[in-house]
């Protein structure tokens, strides 16, 4: 099995693992953010270039460092490959620039956005982005619009990460949304308004990673960290029926996917759990949820709240940790 | 003038037909590629020197023996003729007067790759040129040079022309795969090569059309001729399109090593600047290289002329130096505005971007907008610093060249022509022609 | 569009050629040149039904076609006048010109970059670089390159198509016969 070193944290992984993958078997602290790889769907990332890092030695037989940063959700590693993450200067550079430019169309309209306390988009330009911006020129925008019963599409704050282009391949046959025109003034589209209804549509919302595609069963009526996030299951013929149940009181306001640390859903569910069964009676409960996503619900709530990723400090607690080893 | 091994006959009458074309030694390649063994013609190319003139400049044998050769699956060739980057319009002057030399290299290369489905991928716009290598290909299977057993020697290919529909990033080889599928031109995540999973997933070479009609007369001379030619690593000889404020624009065949003053000033060539103007500023290998002033462009930095060929014109890196790239070779005069200009190709780079990345697709965006401004007449002090920052964070960390064809201009113009860019920041009173184009800038890829 | 969305015979039997140029399976490969067809039957664009046909004949989802069409910027999702008129406004035109070209024509005919005449016959539209630099600035119009152009040769021009009132709008029609 391959062995890569990143950060100066040696790992061994199964031949085929990319260095993003690799980097989040290391743990938090070296896993580069990530906006359009989503480790459920079969083809994913390698767009938003938000992961990229530095391969410093590109493996034992071939040392020859890569030129250009890569994207670390699409490079596999290589035995005796190194990667330089949070302790590359210049790659904090680099990605600090990738989220100004995925910031550069957004409306930034956190307060009255759905997804507000649950966007990655706010948490990576927390983390890695600069808190005034050099872009004076109009965003661009959109209408909002609904398509079908259960879901709005707000195009204006969407940045074609295309996760939910790929979620509808990998999950329908009948795929009707895609991607209209090209460059910057590229949108996600049903071209004709069609209503978007296979039985697993709904997991389109859970997979963007913005306030882009919102339930709209449940827009406006809590800000997410009002509402306290429980598993539950029921016996469901379409899905695994194992989902995470949004309560204001006793109210089920919202049913989602359970997501995993980085985010992501751990099992695709089905329309009908997630639109057609908000009564508490509808679910066996198994307990509070375990947010571990560094977002405003842990903070609020529940669990101690995680230390926010502080780059800079990261940076030299790891290179000490490094001059430590080398010693 | 140099030798003439693609544009030779050009002139005569009918050279467009297969009747023409085979009077005057056309086919006699192919009669002589398919007696060698298919590894002997890839010898020749290798021999030869060639590179690739589409842009990037790679050994052609090379990339011919990177091909994977898996049991039971089907491997092809296909031509770019996508021909879309500011300045250069080579390929269109070869297929539309010869498209016989183009379907002969097709032949005798799909021959060397054992490719036995041969794809053409041209332009849209070129809708044309399209008929005319349709009109060609059908005469070649009338004449029995495609289809089953080529002039006997028990080789089959079957060619086909396929259409595009109006978007430059087809030209980058992975994006052209894509459309030849039938998809959106969104160049693809390498790895995997074109080599090992091209189209349909199959293994695929794809070379430019000039690259391809070259194996013709290195297959007629000798891969070791055809390397006698030329200078250093630069054989043989390139097809220019020379553009822009020349006495004499159009499409010359050189031999690598020609000094770019006599390609420029002597009538063999372009006949000096247009109207007896000075010489301001050259982009030499298409609109993604850097450009460079006059001086710096007929000299190197040492001090010693500039050549016409790959490495002579990079002499210096990015600092002093540029690229031959697809041999678009556009002149600008004393007249020319440096800013303008490059707004202008800046704008083609925002329209062009494919909208993946999040770095092109905003980055091209954002750098148009900033240099609208300046020629405006509202840029600010910052706006010059904060073009070249731009440029700088989208240059390498995109999935496609595209990303560097936006940003090296833009690095280069103000590299070498700061002073400009501060005169229109500072004096925009004294912006003449502020009438440029607002229109122009329209979006959206329909009418 | 009160006709009925179908193929003539001899477009139809092109159509089922092209597809064979690829391997069994893979007759998406064939959507950009079908596209083109489509615009040439009809009128020049192509409207949601026109794009469900194809989608239709070629076995694959119309989002599939949507998504193309969309990305290429010779297919046109808008009605466009009988003769297409594309500037090309790229650098090297652009240095000799194009600009004033561009200027000449809108005035000309009372529209702007991207409109088409009230009486349907022209649109205007400007375009990227199309590989004739060397004998810029040049205008397309349909399939025909009109280089070396000056605002006198755009006035022949434009009386000529007027005068001639035949369709200009890419894949010419005359050439479903010969490859057939
Ligand atoms: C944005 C972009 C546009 C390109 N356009 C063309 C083109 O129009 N014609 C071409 O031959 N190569 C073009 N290329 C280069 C191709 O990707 C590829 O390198 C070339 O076709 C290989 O052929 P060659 O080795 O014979 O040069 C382009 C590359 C990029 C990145
Ligand atoms: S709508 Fe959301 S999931 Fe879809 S491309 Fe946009 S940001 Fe990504
Ligand atoms: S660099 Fe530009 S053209 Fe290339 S893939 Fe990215 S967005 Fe598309
Ligand atoms: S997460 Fe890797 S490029 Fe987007």
């Amino acid at each position: 099995m391959p062995k890569v070193t990143i950060d100066g944290i040696e790992i061994e992984v199964p031949k085929g693992t990319t260095i993003l993958q690799a980097a989040r078997m290391i743990g938090k602290h070296v896993a580069p953010p990530a906006m359009c790889y989503y480790s459920k769907l079969k083809v994913s990332g390698g767009y938003c270039r938000t992961c990229i890092v530095r391969v410093t030695k590109g493996s034992a037989a071939n040392p020859t460092p890569m030129p250009k940063p890569v994207a670390s959700c699409r490079t596999e590693v290589m035995d005796g490959m190194e990667v330089a993450n949070y302790t590359s200067e210049q790659n904090l550079i680099d990605r600090k620039g990738v989220v100004e430019f995925l910031l550069l169309n957004h409306p930034l309209d956190c307060p009255v956005c759905d997804q507000a306390g649950e966007c990655h988009l706010q948490d990576l330009s927390y983390e890695n982005g600069s808190a005034n911006t050099r872009y004076d020129f109009d965003r661009r925008s959109f209408e909002k619009i609904d398509i079908g019963p259960y879901v709005q599409l707000h195009m204006t704050r969407c940045i074609l990460c295309f996760r939910c282009v790929n979620t509808a391949n990998q999950l329908t046959e009948k795929r009707v949304h895609g991607v209209m025109n090209r460059g910057d003034v590229s949108e996600i589209s049903t071209y004709i308004t069609k209503s978007i209804d296979n039985e697993f549509s709904g997991n389109i919302i859970d997979v963007c990673p913005v306030g882009a595609l919102t339930d709209k069963t449940f827009r406006f009526k809590s800000r997410v960290w009002f509402t306290k996030p429980v598993d539950a299951n029921r016996e469901c013929k379409k899905c695994a029926g194992k989902v995470r149940l949004w309560f204001k009181g006793e109210d089920v306001l919202r049913v989602t996917g359970r997501k995993d640390q980085w985010g992501e859903v751990t099992d695709w569910i089905c329309n009908d759990c997630r639109f057609e069964h908000k009564r508490y009676s509808d679910w066996n409960i198994e307990g509070p949820s375990h947010i571990d996503h560094h977002s405003v619900i842990s903070q609020n709530h529940y669990e101690l709240a995680k230390l926010k990723l502080d780059t800079g400090k990261q940076l030299k607690e790891l290179k000490s940790k490094k001059q430590v080893d080398k010693k | 003038m140099g030798k003439q091994l693609l544009l030779e006959n050009i002139n005569v009458q009918g050279i467009s037909t297969l009747e023409v074309y085979r009077a005057n030694g056309g086919y006699k390649a192919l009669e002589k590629a398919l007696k060698m063994q298919q590894s002997e013609v890839v010898d020749e190319v290798k021999k030869s020197g060639l590179r690739g003139r589409g842009g990037a400049g790679f050994p052609t044998g090379m990339k011919w023996g990177f091909i994977a050769k898996p049991e039971g699956v089907p491997r092809h060739l296909v031509c770019n003729a996508d021909e879309s980057e500011p300045g250069t319009f080579k390929d269109r002057f070869l297929m539309q007067n010869k498209p016989h030399m183009l379907i002969e290299g097709m032949i005798l290369s799909s021959y060397a790759l054992g490719a036995n489905v041969s794809y053409i991928y041209i332009r849209g716009e070129l809708l044309y040129v399209y008929h005319i290598l349709e009109k060609a290909i059908q005469e070649a299977y009338d004449a029995g040079l495609l289809g089953k057993n080529i002039l006997g020697s028990g080789f089959d290919l079957e060619l086909y022309v396929q259409c595009g529909a109006g978007a430059y990033i087809c030209g980058e080889e992975t994006a052209l795969i894509e459309s030849l599928e039938g998809k959106r031109g969104n160049p693809r995540i390498k790895p995997p090569f074109p080599a090992v999973s091209g189209v349909w997933g199959r293994p695929t070479v794809v070379n430019n059309v000039e690259t391809i009609a070259a194996t013709v007369p290195i297959i007629l001379m000798g891969g070791d001729e055809y390397a006698k030619i030329g200078i250093g690593k630069s054989t043989g000889t390139k097809l220019i399109s020379a553009c822009g404020h020349l006495a004499k624009p159009g499409v010359y065949e050189i031999e690598m090593g020609l000094s770019t003053e006599e390609f420029i000033y002597s009538e063999n060539y372009c006949g000096g600047i247009k109207n007896g103007k000075k010489l301001k500023a050259v982009v030499a290998g298409g609109s993604s290289v850097p450009i460079l002033p006059a001086e710096l462009f007929l000299k190197t930095a040492k001090g010693e002329p500039r050549l016409m060929s790959y490495e002579s014109l990079a002499d210096g890196g990015f600092a002093t130096g540029t690229m031959l790239g697809s041999g678009g070779f556009i002149v600008l005069d004393e007249t020319a505005s440096i800013v303008k200009n490059l707004w202008n190709f800046t704008r083609f780079y925002h329209h062009e971007s494919c909208g993946q990345c999040s770095p092109c697709r905003e980055g091209t965006g954002w750098m148009e907008k900033v240099l609208h401004r300046i020629l405006e007449g509202h840029g600010k002090q910052s706006d010059v610093d904060l073009l070249f920052d731009i440029q700088s964070k989208i240059d390498g960390k995109t999935i496609c060249p595209l990303g560097e064809a936006a940003s090296w201009p833009v690095a280069s113009a103000i590299r070498h022509f700061r002073a400009e860019f501060e005169e229109y920041v500072n004096h925009p009173e004294k912006i003449k022609d502020v009438k440029h184009y607002y229109n122009m800038r329209n979006l959206q890829p329909t009418a | 569009m009160s006709k009925e969305i179908k193929f003539t015979d001899d477009t139809m039997a092109l159509v089922q050629r092209m597809i064979k140029r690829y391997p069994e399976g893979k007759q998406k490969s064939a959507l950009i040149p079908v596209l083109h067809l489509a615009q040439m039957e009809f009128d020049g664009w192509l409207d949601a039904p026109v794009m469900d046909y194809v989608a239709l004949i070629l076995n694959i989802k119309p989002i599939e076609v949507y998504e193309v069409a969309s990305f290429y910027s010779m297919f046109n999702l808008k009605p466009v006048g009988k003769c297409l008129i594309e500037v090309c406004r790229t650098g090297p035109c652009w240095l000799l010109g194009a600009e004033d070209l561009v200027r000449h024509i809108e005035k000309k005919l009372n529209i702007k970059d991207g409109e088409t005449t009230p009486d349907g016959m022209f649109t205007l539209k400007t375009v990227e670089c199309l590989a004739a630099c060397g004998t810029a600035p040049v205008i397309q119009v349909g399939e025909t390159y009109h280089e070396n152009m000056s605002t006198e040769s755009v006035d022949t021009m434009l009386n000529d198509y007027k005068s001639s009132g035949e369709r200009k709008t890419h894949f010419d029609k005359k050439h479903i016969k010969t490859q057939l």
